[in-house]
């Protein structure tokens, strides 16, 4: 089997090609089980759930977020582009006042942040907002 | 990371019965991601906080799970509805084993 030239650098580019997406991809299928786990594959809507978050943090090391689902049992925040996506799960006692907390995270650059509510009644809203990084805050 | 960690909850000194109080905690921690490297290139290990729960008189008002992604110094705000006067318990789980509890009491009125 003999290669000319132009086929052996042809199969070069496309093995580094390869290799460049993997870990976007693995990212993906991580996050994507991870809403999976959550929801037990139910379907998704998009009311009722409502994702604080600044267009542009100048510091991924804190940024603020908070939630707000009237009528949750459960919310689920995912930053998609971090190394792990999990974020925090809140979850609403009987004495909970209202279904909104805050809290602050890190976001290892930009990318969207999720929040997916449980609701009492079982079903699932989902909400997402992205989020500009410019100092991203996982170290490394 | 057991060292220097300093609980501190804001809950207001009373409260009208079947009020709604906005409750504001914050506990000193490092909260290291198990992603950062120190200068020779070794991983540092994880060591975070990984659940707070906050209670009143043993009726539960919000349980978190916190993973690597919660910012140093873990801070959360979320409501409380208050039946009457009694105590709330605050309470963070470090990895290392280390529980940290506040009590506030409120008073009615």
């Amino acid at each position: 089997m003999n290669f000319t030239r132009r086929e052996t650098l042809g199969l070069g580019l496309a093995a580094g090609a390869a290799a460049v997406f993997l870990p976007y991809r693995a990212f993906a299928a991580t996050s994507a089980d991870r809403i999976a786990a959550f929801t037990g594959g139910a379907a998704i809507g998009s009311a009722g759930v409502t994702l604080t978050a600044p267009e542009i943090a100048e510091n991924g090391n804190t940024v603020p977020i908070s939630v707000d689902a009237p009528g949750a049992t459960e919310i689920l925040v995912l930053a998609m582009g971090n190394p792990s996506p999990d974020v925090a799960t809140f979850k609403f006692g009987p004495l909970a006042g209202s279904q909104v907390a805050s809290t602050r995270i890190r976001l290892a650059g930009t990318q969207d942040v999720v929040a997916i509510a449980k609701m009492a009644d079982g079903s699932f809203a989902q909400a997402s907002s992205t989020v500009k990084v410019t100092i991203g805050g996982c170290g490394g | 990371m057991a060292s220097g960690v300093k609980p501190r909850v804001k809950v207001p000194g009373s409260v009208t019965p079947g009020e709604v109080i906005t409750l504001k905690t914050l506990i000193s921690h490092d909260m290291e991601s198990g992603q950062r490297k120190d200068k020779d290139g070794n991983l540092i290990p994880r060591s975070i906080i990984n659940r707070f729960t906050c209670d009143f008189e043993g009726e539960n008002v919000i349980d978190v799970t916190m993973e690597p992604a919660i910012s140093t110094n873990p801070y959360f705000e979320f409501d409380a509805k208050v039946p009457g006067a009694g105590t709330f318990t605050f309470t963070w789980y470090d990895d290392d084993g280390d529980v940290y509890t506040i009590d506030k009491a409120v008073k009615a009125g």
